[in-house]
């Protein structure tokens, strides 16, 4: 049993998302902490990749910093070991399915068990394709989380009935980062979600101001921001972590509003 | 096929939100594809407007020269838009349009495909944004040009490495954010299932018209198909039609670029390792911890680090071997079919050229080897004369 169930039972719950190795690994730790001290409920860790498709600008970016440095899968087990080292704030990683697979799915979620990594992200591993990992995850207490966006219409019947941990409602279409406002009816996607599981439910892509965190706690379980915090890492690089706790603890306080 | 599996290749490694359109596109294409009226569209289309069938040319004084099994040339050269990318762009805009969608996007690296999605767009009045690598804009400028000529956008993608794979990420990107009205027209056979198989269909024209060619002029088939492959779209559909031909041996051509004992190369087949990217599992050059590569081709159109799911099926499966060929090898042979035959071969197609002419001298009088000239070199000229140092000015 991972311990992403934790993660929503402090009212609304607030998701960060950093790149790891952006701008170092040591930041990386560092970065994780003062959001975990600031209020963030559970954190997702980016691995880097040479070609993250589903990913805005910013996060791009952040892909390219931290690989410039050459993070490497072994260097994200290495943050996870030291974060482990302070605190118990469930940790998910967010993976394109390659430097997985090319890791060796064994090796990989044997690694995440033993390190208390909670559960996996793929934006590029669907419903169709999901026996890759999910045998081996589960085999390893890591939850696959699954994620449903506003065209998944009847599919949120089947993969809503498989999900496990919570699911990852994508807000609008098109890849990640900020918009100024989301259209999408995320009301009717909700309930339609809700019929079918009681697993908390986390709506992310394009959120990135209190007032957006304010409206989707309303609605959802959690709130989702990535590009809008790494952002700030961006700007602040290596002293970022005043900023990131101010920014962390204003969008937890504005989702439980 | 099951599920867009070849053997273990193929598959739908792809954002969710696109998931339910590759299965409609899917779906659409299965019904349109048995629909006689859109078969006839597509045929006369072919015919009368990218000039088809094309021509099975033997090439005589390369024969003489070479000394050895006699060389035809499948001519997709002489297709309208100077290539054989036009053959699959006109099977998908056409099938987008039946679709009800109004706008087309697709990804290039030499312009071949931009320029025929602009070309086939045009025609069939959709509107369409084309993603282009920053470095592919600049080393083949004309094509940047003859695509806004033909009313397309042309975007100069300036992520990762700004070459072909980065082109197609950010189609995709586009592509999530606009399924309602848009088809991604990919250019080879590549991607998320249906994409490999769609391409390959509308390829596969090549061989069935070669393979009726050679029964008419000689009353047997070839001994040798060799095409070259980037993401392998015309050696698929050169290939397709004589895969249950046992004795016809399908050979494909990539791009060795500096050798491949160098990083500076392309041959995702001879290099690559197995591993999951652009929506499918297939061979692809990768870094320690399975990051893509940077690759290298003096061809922009093999400039890609991924290769179709078929294509390394065929070569698990032993049916097709691939084999290197480096840049100064197909650069020789670009000039050599251009004094030899009066041909100027796009690089790519120079690939499979080069392969030819090591292998004929080695075979009997009586075999026949069946080159794919994918396309036409008038884009390739500049840069060929910059790779033998010649200043032909700006």
């Amino acid at each position: 049993m991972s311990k992403i169930a934790n993660a929503f039972e402090n009212g609304k719950a607030f998701i960060g998302f950093l790149t790891a190795g952006d701008p170092t690994i040591e930041k990386t730790v560092e970065y994780i902490l003062a959001m975990e001290e600031a209020g963030c409920d559970l954190i997702e860790i980016g691995i880097p990749f040479s070609d993250p498709m589903a990913e805005g600008v910013v996060i791009q970016d952040a892909n390219v910093r931290a690989l410039k440095h050459n993070t490497t899968t072994d260097d994200v087990f290495d943050i996870v070991k030291a974060v482990r080292e302070k605190t118990d704030v469930p940790l998910v990683f967010l993976t394109y399915i390659n430097p997985v697979f090319f890791y060796g799915y064994e090796k990989f979620f044997k690694k995440c068990g033993e390190l208390g990594v909670d559960g996996i992200i793929s934006p590029d591993l669907p419903y169709e394709e999901k026996d890759e990992i999910s045998e081996i995850a589960r085999k390893n207490d890591v939850d696959v989380i699954s994620l449903i966006a506003p065209t998944s219409k009847e599919r949120i019947q089947k993969i809503a009935a498989d999900a496990t941990g919570f699911i990852y409602v994508v807000s609008s279409l098109g890849v990640t980062g900020m918009r100024s406002e989301i259209k999408t009816d995320l009301n009717s996607i909700l309930e339609d979600i809700r019929d079918v599981t009681d697993l908390p439910l986390a709506v992310g892509f394009g959120i990135n101001t209190p007032k957006q965190a304010h409206d989707i706690g309303k609605i959802a379980d959690g709130v989702i921001v990535g590009s809008a915090i790494v952002k700030i890492i961006e700007e602040h690089g290596e002293n970022a972590a005043d900023a990131l706790k101010d920014y962390v603890s204003s969008m937890k306080k504005a989702a439980n509003e | 096929m099951n599920n867009g599996r070849y053997g273990e290749y193929g598959g739908q490694y792809i954002s969710e939100t696109l998931m339910n359109e590759l299965l409609y596109l899917e779906e659409q294409y299965n019904h349109y594809i048995n629909d006689p009226e859109f078969v006839e569209e597509l045929n006369t289309l072919l015919k009368e407007y990218a000039g088809r069938p094309s021509l099975l040319y033997y090439a005589e004084r390369m024969t003489e020269d070479l000394g050895g099994a006699k060389i035809y040339l499948k001519r997709e050269d002489l297709n309208h838009t100077g290539a054989h990318k036009i053959n699959n762009v006109l099977g998908q805009v056409l099938l987008a349009k039946k679709m009800g969608k109004t706008r087309v996007i697709a990804e290039t690296g030499a312009g071949q495909h931009g320029v025929a999605t602009a070309t086939a767009a045009a025609l069939l009045d959709m509107e369409c944004e084309v993603f282009m690598g920053e470095v592919d804009t600049k080393r083949q400028a004309l094509n940047v040009y003859r695509m806004e000529l033909l009313g397309a956008k042309v975007h100069s993608v300036k992520s990762g490495t700004k070459t072909l794979k980065d082109a197609v990420n950010d189609a995709f990107r586009d592509w999530i954010a606009r399924v309602h009205d848009t088809n991604y027209v990919i250019g080879s056979t590549m991607g998320p299932h249906p994409f490999p198989m769609i391409v390959r269909d509308f390829q596969a024209v090549i061989s069935a018209e070669a393979r009726e060619q050679f029964i008419e002029k000689e009353g047997r088939l070839p001994n040798a198909v060799i095409a070259c492959v980037g993401g392998g779209s015309n050696a698929m559909g050169a290939f397709y039609n004589f895969i249950d031909d046992e004795d016809v041996k399908l050979i494909g051509c990539e791009a060795g670029g500096k050798g491949i004992d160098t990083p500076f190369n392309a041959a995702a087949l001879t290099k690559g390792k197995i591993g999951i990217f652009h929506g499918m599992k297939s061979m692809f050059n990768q870094g320690e911890y399975g990051q893509i590569a940077p690759v290298y081709s003096v061809s922009a159109g093999l400039d890609y680090p991924g290769v179709g799911p078929e294509h390394a099926y065929l070569r698990d499966t032993g049916r097709a071997e691939y084999v290197p060929i480096t840049d100064e090898e197909a650069v020789n042979a670009f000039e050599y079919l251009s004094r030899m035959e009066g041909i100027i071969p796009a690089i790519e197609s120079a690939h499979a050229v080069a392969y030819a002419m090591k292998i004929a001298p080695q075979m009997d009088e009586n075999d026949m080897i069946m080159v794919c000239l994918s396309g036409r070199g008038d884009k390739d000229v500049r840069s060929i004369a910059e790779y033998r140092g010649v200043d032909l000015g700006e």
